[in-house]
């Protein structure tokens, strides 16, 4: 059985019973029979905003925190420290700090978020041309065919990767490495802080029948409980189902379930999928007319939205808040700007009126928020305000700040914050 | 009510009524048009709750009285009627029809009662002015092409109007804005206007008002209130409420130190803009502007579409600049120009830019620069 020791980053002999790597003594070891075949991998940073705080704010670092808005009173991150006192991302903040009263509570800095995750793709760059970013702090690759190229299989690049992001930008990340991209996400989430996680085609099924089928992706806390009423818990409790009675059942939903659960994705990692629109929504655990909360919401999901389009470099240009009433009649309004954005300070100030002229329709069990008419990332906020004149000078900074990156290198300027 | 009135005129009065009334109704009565007939004349008056124009037409009144009908049925019907018919209408109030009779023609039409139409409610108007036509109409002509139809920012959504410091003496000031380019237009202040309070016209009622400016002769009498504006030839008076909101400080957005002055023939300038701009199929087309010594190129460079290049003969005297705009923008200013040559006075290729006509300050605009 092939044997990656995770800090030494090569493949190592192991003698039987040993657990740790001969050479560097680390007990960082992964061994799996199908180590080296597999070669679709999945790599998501744990906590990304809140570690990136914690870079910069070594101060912070045994500190619980939680990365969000003041006064927007929901959690945007929170890191591990908060995490075992029961604070999770989506949290209203008042919870929150209940849960974690020391905590320290961090606005995001999108500019700062934005940069690491760049320098993040250019490694990943060098790996393989296939990837697909999925947002800031998250991307699939497809490392098939490399290995001659780099000398080594997709598990090593992957575990010399990792390191990279940790020793060079300071903010560790988790693999997921398997034959898809279902399996891959899954398996990056496995082991999280710091995890590194193989499935492999021959254990795929009973790997996967163990599972809830809340790992599945887009089976949120509401599908969950309609599946649970129809005695559906695990996967292997789907295996049991007819295809055709889960689509007539869950429609376009069943048939997925019914592949999934078998471990069939055949969706390809490609970075030029030909995406019609992008939207984030949240089904709240208690139905909620509270407009600061909903605000809350609204703008991390604005957040979200805005970074998955700057990590796939495109923008858009309807903006859509999507409300689903207690009585689950959805409600859709949308907005066209005059120009297409990539920035969540506009997405949600677009999105913020449409959802306070629906406030009559309240309560909601669910928020969405989407942006369509999509164009390539170059042609994203390219007038200013004339009657903003701070957002424009905070832009030509920026853009003042990648011409020099461009010309002197990655580290030739940074935030003074940064270097705190 | 029983009456019977030309049909150029009843076609004149309606079509300004069912321009008010909006196509999708949700109260009922607001699709109707209230026709009062009393003395020499009928009165229309229709409204959407936020403007209400009024306006009378000389008929032979048969019998006074009134009804409200369907605004835009009756336009339809009187606009298919022959030219120089007479048209009676008749109202009967038991049954709820209004009949309208031409020629060989009649019509039924539903009507509700008089008593469910809303009028608006008389303000005090704290100033009151009288306007010549041309002027009025110039300070709404050159500077609505600005206003936004943004909804994020209504105060924007019109023409804010006020009495300010001219170059002059004071001034009778229009500005509007959508925060990518503005319109400051001057005219003398009228006597009685110095009390003006400034106020945001509405992008709807700035459209109704001008179909009021089009006769030279007529003196427009102005009056306005903190809430409400209203304008008012001897036939039709046009009332109509503000908006609700604080218009942006505009004169820190007014660059004053823009040096760098090119003048260009604003016709040819506007043609070469639009011919460039063709090539790309972006929904914002963006134009670079490449100013050398009296030599301006503008270029597109659309990398799906194509590219496009036009040299133009400038007065130019100043440092090679480089800068980009959104083609609609400076086509639409430049068709502002209507005598002189187009004044650009530029600062740096982020800077907003201002352009006027010849040297007229009266007539002032400011349009920001696009990334190219």
């Amino acid at each position: 059985m092939d044997t990656l020791c995770r800090d030494c980053c090569t493949l190592v002999d192991l003698a039987p019973g040993a657990r740790r790597c001969p050479a560097c003594r680390s007990p960082r070891l992964t061994s799996h029979p199908e180590l080296t075949q597999l070669s679709i991998a999945h790599i998501d940073c744990d906590a990304f905003y809140a570690t990136v705080e914690k870079r910069d704010d070594p101060a912070l670092r045994d500190k619980p925190v939680i990365v969000g808005g003041g006064k927007r009173g929901v959690v945007s991150t929170c890191c591990y420290i908060a995490r075992i006192r029961g604070v999770r991302s989506a949290m209203p903040m008042f919870k929150a700090l209940q849960l974690c009263p020391e905590a320290v509570v961090v606005k995001p800095r999108g500019a700062v978020y934005v940069e690491v995750s760049g320098r993040i793709r250019r490694m990943m760059e060098e790996l393989t041309p296939v990837i697909e970013p999925l947002s800031l702090d998250e991307a699939f690759l497809d490392l098939t065919g490399t290995a001659r190229l780099h000398h080594a299989p997709p598990a090593v690049l992957m575990a010399r990767l990792a390191r990279r992001v940790e020793v060079e930008l300071g903010i560790t990340a988790s693999v997921g490495l398997s034959h898809n991209k279902f399996l891959a996400k899954i398996a990056s989430d496995r082991d999280k802080p710091r995890g590194f996680t193989v499935i492999g085609r021959a254990e795929t099924g009973a790997f996967l029948a163990a599972q809830p089928v809340g790992v599945i992706w887009g089976v949120g806390h509401v599908t969950r409980e309609k599946l649970a009423n129809d005695g559906i818990r695990t996967i292997a409790d789907l295996l049991g189902r007819d295809r055709k009675a889960l689509a007539a059942r869950y429609g376009q939903m069943g048939d997925r379930l019914w592949r999934l659960a078998r471990g069939q994705d055949s969706r390809p990692v490609s970075s030029r999928n030909a995406v019609k629109g992008l939207s984030n929504e949240t089904t709240f655990h208690e139905d909620t007319s509270d407009p600061e909360l909903l605000d809350g919401h609204l703008w991390r999901l604005a957040d979200k939205v805005s970074s998955r389009l700057k990590a796939k470099d495109i923008a858009g240009r309807v903006v859509t808040v999507k409300l689903k009433r207690a009585d689950h009649r959805l409600l859709t309004r949308r907005h066209a700007l005059d120009q297409p954005t990539q920035l969540a300070g506009v997405i949600h100030a677009t999105a913020a009126p449409l959802l306070r002229r629906s406030l009559a329709e309240a309560p909601f069990r669910l928020l969405g928020v989407g942006l369509s008419d999509l164009v390539p990332g170059h042609l994203a906020d390219r007038e200013a305000d004339l009657l903003d004149p701070t957002a424009r000078s905070r832009t030509e900074a920026e853009r003042a700040t990648d011409r020099i990156r461009a010309r002197f290198g990655e580290d030739s300027i940074l935030k003074g914050r940064a270097l705190r | 009510m029983k009456v019977s009135i030309e049909r150029s005129a009843l076609l004149k009065a309606m079509s300004r009524a069912q321009s008010v009334v909006e196509r999708r109704n949700t109260i009922p009565i607001l699709a109707n048009v209230l026709i009062e007939a009393e003395g020499d004349g009928l009165s229309f008056r229709a409204t959407d709750l936020d403007i209400e124009v009024l306006d009378r037409a000389p008929a032979m009144v048969l019998k006074a009285g009134a009804t409200t009908v369907g605004a835009h049925t009756l336009h339809e019907i009187v606009r298919k009627l022959p030219d120089g018919a007479m048209v009676e209408l008749e109202s009967d109030d038991a049954a709820g029809r209004l009949a309208v009779r031409a020629g060989r023609s009649s019509f039924s039409l539903a009507t509700l009662p008089r008593e469910d139409f809303p009028v608006m409610a008389n303000a005090e108007y704290e100033c009151n002015f009288a306007c010549d036509t041309p002027v009025l109409r110039r300070l709404f002509d050159k500077a609505k092409f600005a206003m936004s139809v943004e909804e994020t920012r209504y105060y924007l959504n019109g023409v804010y109007m006020h009495a300010a410091d001219g170059l002059d003496g004071r001034a009778l000031r229009c500005v509007a804005t959508d925060g990518h380019r503005l319109a400051r237009i001057d005219a003398p202040l009228p006597q009685g206007a110095d009390n003006l309070p400034g106020v945001i016209v509405p992008r709807k009622t700035v459209g109704e008002m001008r179909k009021l400016l089009d006769d030279d002769d007529v003196q427009i009498a102005v009056s306005v209130s903190e809430t409400k504006i209203r304008f008012a030839t001897p036939e039709v008076t046009l009332t109509s409420k503000v908006i609700d909101g604080t218009f942006p400080d505009y004169s820190r957005v007014i660059p004053t130190g823009n040096t760098k002055r090119l003048e260009v023939d604003a016709t040819e300038f506007s043609k070469a803009v639009d011919r460039v701009a063709t090539v790309s199929s972006e929904r914002s087309r963006a134009v670079k502007l490449s100013l050398d010594e009296d030599r301006l190129v503008l270029s597109v460079n659309a990398p799906d579409s194509g590219a496009a290049e036009e040299e133009l003969a400038v007065a130019y005297g100043d440092e090679p600049l480089e800068i980009g705009f959104n083609a609609k923008y400076l086509q639409e200013i430049a068709d502002q120009v209507d005598r002189e040559n187009a004044v650009f006075l530029f600062n740096a290729s982020g800077d907003p830019t201002l352009m006027r006509e010849g040297d007229d300050e009266t007539a002032v605009y400011v349009v920001m620069p696009m990334r190219v």
